[in-house]
Parts: structure tokens; C-alpha cells; sequence
């Protein structure tokens, strides 16, 4: 039953290289661009064909804009930050949640998921009005402290399973042999969950470099914090903007992640997808 | 285990204690603010400070024909959108999850706008669509479907329509692999019943696949909405809400009025109205969540 005619093969394939096409236009031509002269790019209309490709964008970004290795420190620095802090609120939470009944656990999962929901802007007003009182505008603090309080609800439904997955049996004879809670977290938990923090800390790393766009423009103005998806507007000059520079850099801005996702995809997806299909 | 080592009230104690940490920050840093956020709305705070106004934020918003507007138009890019993400990732999920070579390649190509930092795939999207420079008017000029260079982002109905393909660029890898796991959930014997029975292609996936996975297309539908309410780095960094207004969203014109103004009056009061739609949203999304789950363990 699972074989289709070459007329039917045919469709499924131009079906997939349309949808394939949509998805991935903006990837190929923002390489294309970074490959290509300026001044082929400010041909108008435009020229589907360049004889003289090059690398050299990659190289002269870094003068055009010499804070770029900065700002893309800044975005490891700031997203690494969010995800260590993440994973302490939530290692504990998550493991209470898998293992311990008690009043208001299913009411407080669900709460978690709604604040899911709120987008970072319907609170920004109070945010940083309090981030301006305790003088943490324009910092690394500003972008960190909002960052973490948006991961923490889906970090903790992510490690929630894979804690519940550890067999109980483990931890009940450790107890038996007089072991404390912590060192059962300690030395039975932490070494059979670390594929799973492994998974959860390089979610939230991922969340976390994606995010940044928001709170960078709202709570920081200083460059030397200044994380790549503000940094990157730097490429547009009075004049005109070095378009093949710009694509170059963002197409390393966001190399990281996708390298991260390409490896860890089937265990991230598995884990999201699980609690909206199965349930 | 627990009943046998401890009674449930320690139980209870260890368990809030654990999640304490994680409780406070979401307390402090979400639950805080929006409590905060209703509050200010009654006032006419900024840099300077701030006064007890009553309702004149709200009425002076609910006066404005122009914040009428933007909540329309609001839910009409949102309806747009969201039926396009549903639409393009149901007929991509179909194809992907057809049994032919390269697919498992192909799952792991749609993914990159979902990954990619939103600010940055924008940037790509901004050059795509330059009106001198840009590929699609390119394709345009050279085809004669346009007599000249076009600005895409700078006239109100192209800029509407620009905005909504990028945010569905955004927004249909998830909807793709969602739709592709709860395709793949769906038990095999029911396929080879029918296939038995002699139903074609087509009758087994209206029969079959589609009822089977009409739950998680209600919930995807539910969060996709919601997820699209929210969109505010794809407008904001393609047109910043303009031209003209054109594509000025909830989001955008609550941003712009509270941290473009620093009006944190004004500001707050939008954000109260964005509150409270999300609460119906997510109203919608637990109660439904809560009946797919009932359904699956009376099953």
C-alpha cells in the first residue's frame, strides 16, 4: 500500500521542492548576497547571475562593524546565562512535579502553560520601570532577568518527563539505605538525567538566543552589551546599506543555533511535540 | 513510594520548597508586573511620574477611531496568517510524511525558520523584499508582472500582505511538525483496514487521517492564534507598524505608545486589553485541553 506510481512520485517531489522553496528562499539568497559584490547587488532589476563569488564579506564585515565580535559574544554570554539559570529554577521544580502529589500540582502545571502564552511585551511597562529602579537598564542583567522568567514554565514540562521516565525503584532503595533527598537528587537523578538537562539547557539556549531582539531594544542602549540581532543593524549606514556584509553576519549570528538544533532536533522535538500530541 | 516513607503533609512541604525558587521568579518577574501593568493603566505614569486618572486612559483609547482600527485590523492579519500557517503546513506535513526517499532530509530542512532567531531571519526578509534590489521585485520586472521597481514594505496593502507571508514563513515549520508527529500517531491498522477495503488514497486520509488528528489541529490552530497575537519582532523590524499605520498590531501600538512615548499610562492600558484577549485565549486553549485529555483517558 506505501508505493506510489512515478505520476504520483512526481507530484509528492514538485509538492516538496515548492513548500521546500517557501522555507528556504531566504536562507540561499541571504548566502547568495553575502557571496556577491556590492556592487552586483545594487543592479536594479535584479541579476540572477554573478561570475566573481567570494568570501570577502566575511572578511571585511569584522572592519565594517568592529564591535561584531562583541556582539556575538554578547549573545553566547547572555544566552548561556539564561539557560545555567534556568536550569537551577528548574531542576528542582521539574523533579517536584514528577515525583511528589500535592495540593495544586495540576492547577500550577496548567498555570505555567498559560503564562506561556503572555508575550514579553504585555509586561515590559512594570519590567522596566523596576529594572530602572534598581539602575539595571542598560546591562547584561536587564536582557538576563526577563529571559529566564519566559523559559522556566516549557523548561520545566520538558524535564517533568524526562524525570518521570528515571525508575522509582532506584531512588526508593537509596531512601531505604538512609540517603537524604539531596543526595538522592545528587547521585542518582543528576547522572541518569543529563541527557535530559542536556536536551532542556540546549532548549533553553536556543530560546534564549531567540529572544533576545525584544529586550535588547527595550532595556539595553549601550553597544558594549549589545547582543547580534540589534548589533546587526549597524550594517545600515547614512548612505546604503552593505547588504552582502549584513547577510554574511547574520548567517553567522545564527550559525550557532542551528548547528545546536541540526544535532539535538529529534530529542527537542520529540519532547515538545509529545505533551500537544499524546498529551 | 511516598506514602510509605513519609506522610503527605512533609511530602506537600518538600514539594513546595522544591519549587519554590522557580514559583518566586515567575511571581516576581511575570506575575508581578502584570498586576503592575493593570494598575498603571489607571494613571498617566511616565519618566516624570505619575498620577490617579481613573478610566480616562481607557476611555480615551476606546474613544479613538484609530485604536478601533488597529484592533480589527489586528484580527484580520491574525485571521489571515494563522489560516495560512494551518493551511501551507497541513499540505507540507501531507507531503512530508509521504513514504518516498529524502524525507527524513526534508524534516530537518523546514525547521530552520522556527530555530533561527527571529531579528535575523528578518533581515533576510527585508532584503527579499527591496523594492530596487530585491529578488521578488526582480522576478517582477523581469517577468512584466511589475513595470518597475516596487517597494514591497512602503505601500499599505503590499506592506499588510509582506508582513503576513513573513510571520507565516515564521510560523509554519512548527505547525508542519506537529501536524507530521500527530500524522505519524496514527495507528497503522487503520490504514491497511481501509486500504483492504479498497479506499483510495484520498478517502483514507479524509476518513482516517484528518478525524484522527483533528484534535491537535484545534490545539495547534488555538496556539497558533495566540502565538500570532504576540508576533511583534516581524512587524516591528519589516515596518516598525507603518507605513501609515498600515500594519500597526495591538503589540506594535501598545510598544510604541509605552516605550516609544514612554507614555506607561496609555501603554498599560493597551497592554490590559492585549491581557485580557490572551486570557481568553488561553481560556480556550486549557478548557479544550482539558476535555482531549478526558476524551483520551475515558478511551
Amino acid at each position: 500500500m506505501n508505493k506510489y506510481n512515478p505520476f504520483e512520485k512526481i507530484l509528492i517531489y514538485s509538492g516538496i521542492l515548492v513548500f521546500m522553496t517557501f522555507i528556504l528562499l531566504p536562507f540561499i539568497e541571504m548566502f547568495y548576497a553575502s557571496l556577491r559584490p556590492l556592487n552586483h547587488l545594487f543592479r536594479s532589476p535584479y541579476q540572477f547571475y554573478s561570475d566573481d563569488l567570494s568570501f570577502w564579506a566575511y572578511r571585511e564585515m569584522w572592519n565594517t562593524v568592529p564591535m561584531l565580535g562583541r556582539y556575538i559574544f554578547n549573545s553566547f554570554f547572555l544566552a548561556s546565562c539564561v539557560a545555567i539559570l534556568t536550569l537551577i529554577f528548574v531542576i528542582p521544580a521539574a523533579y517536584a512535579y514528577a515525583r511528589f502529589k500535592f495540593p495544586a500540582k495540576n492547577t500550577s502545571l496548567y498555570v505555567l502553560l498559560a503564562i506561556n502564552m503572555f508575550s514579553g511585551a504585555v509586561i515590559l511597562i512594570p519590567l522596566y520601570k523596576l529594572l530602572r529602579t534598581l539602575g539595571l537598564l542598560n546591562s547584561y542583567q536587564s536582557m538576563i532577568i526577563p529571559g529566564v522568567a519566559f523559559l522556566i514554565p516549557t523548561a520545566i514540562w520538558l524535564l517533568k518527563s524526562y524525570f518521570e521516565k528515571i525508575p522509582i525503584d532506584l531512588e526508593e532503595a537509596a531512601f531505604v539505605d538512609g540517603a537524604s533527598r539531596v543526595q538522592i537528587l545528587r547521585h542518582i537523578i543528576a547522572p541518569l538525567s543529563t541527557p535530559g538537562l542536556v536536551v532542556v539547557g540546549i532548549y533553553a539556549f536556543i530560546g534564549a538566543y531567540a529572544q533576545q531582539f525584544l529586550f535588547a531594544i527595550t532595556f539595553n542602549q549601550k553597544k558594549e552589551y549589545m547582543p547580534i540581532p540589534t548589533g546587526l543593524y549597524e550594517f545600515i549606514g547614512y548612505q546604503s546599506v552593505k547588504w552582502n556584509e549584513m547577510m554574511a553576519a547574520a548567517l553567522v549570528g545564527m550559525l550557532p543555533v542551528l548547528l545546536l538544533f541540526i544535532f539535538l532536533q529529534k530529542y527537542i522535538v520529540e519532547g515538545l511535540t509529545a505533551g500537544a500530541v499524546k498529551n | 513510594m511516598n506514602q510509605k516513607l513519609k506522610s503527605y503533609t512533609a511530602q506537600t512541604y518538600v514539594a513546595y520548597a522544591l519549587i519554590a525558587p522557580a514559583a518566586l521568579y515567575i511571581i516576581l518577574i511575570v506575575a508581578w508586573p502584570l498586576l503592575e501593568t493593570i494598575r498603571l493603566s489607571f494613571t498617566n505614569s511616565s519618566l516624570a511620574g505619575e498620577d490617579y486618572v481613573g478610566l480616562e486612559n481607557y476611555q480615551k483609547m476606546f474613544s479613538s477611531k484609530k485604536f478601533n482600527g488597529i484592533v480589527t485590523r489586528t484580527f484580520v492579519w491574525m485571521f489571515f496568517s494563522v489560516s495560512l500557517k494551518l493551511i501551507i503546513g497541513l499540505i507540507g506535513a501531507v507531503l512530508l510524511n509521504a513514504n518516498l526517499k529524502g524525507r527524513s532530509i526534508f524534516r530537518v530542512l523546514v525547521m530552520p525558520p522556527w530555530v533561527v532567531p527571529i531579528a535575523i531571519g528578518m533581515l533576510g526578509w527585508l532584503w527579499l523584499y527591496n523594492g530596487y534590489f530585491g529578488i521578488i521585485a526582480g522576478v517582477g520586472m523581469r517577468t512584466g508582472i511589475l513595470d518597475g521597481p516596487f517597494g514591497f514594505l512602503a505601500y499599505k496593502q503590499s506592506a499588510f500582505i509582506s508582513t503576513i507571508i513573513a510571520d507565516v514563513w515564521v510560523g509554519t515549520p512548527m505547525v508542519t511538525v506537529f501536524f507530521l508527529a500527530a500524522m505519524q500517531g496514527v495507528p497503522k491498522d487503520l490504514y491497511e483496514a481501509a486500504y483492504c477495503d479498497g479506499a483510495s488514497r484520498w478517502d483514507r486520509f479524509f476518513k482516517i487521517t484528518l478525524p484522527q488528528i483533528t484534535p491537535v489541529i484545534i490545539t495547534m490552530s488555538l496556539l497558533s492564534a495566540i502565538w500570532t497575537f504576540n508576533s511583534f519582532e516581524i512587524i516591528w523590524i519589516l515596518t516598525e507598524g507603518g507605513p501609515r499605520g498600515a500594519t500597526t498590531t495591538l503589540i506594535i501600538d501598545t510598544y510604541k505608545q509605552a516605550l516609544g512615548n514612554y507614555k506607561f499610562g496609555r501603554g498599560a492600558a493597551r497592554a490590559v486589553v492585549v491581557m485580557i484577549l490572551l486570557m481568553l485565549f488561553a481560556g480556550f486553549y486549557l478548557a479544550l485541553l482539558a476535555r482531549i485529555n478526558k476524551k483520551i483517558s475515558h478511551e
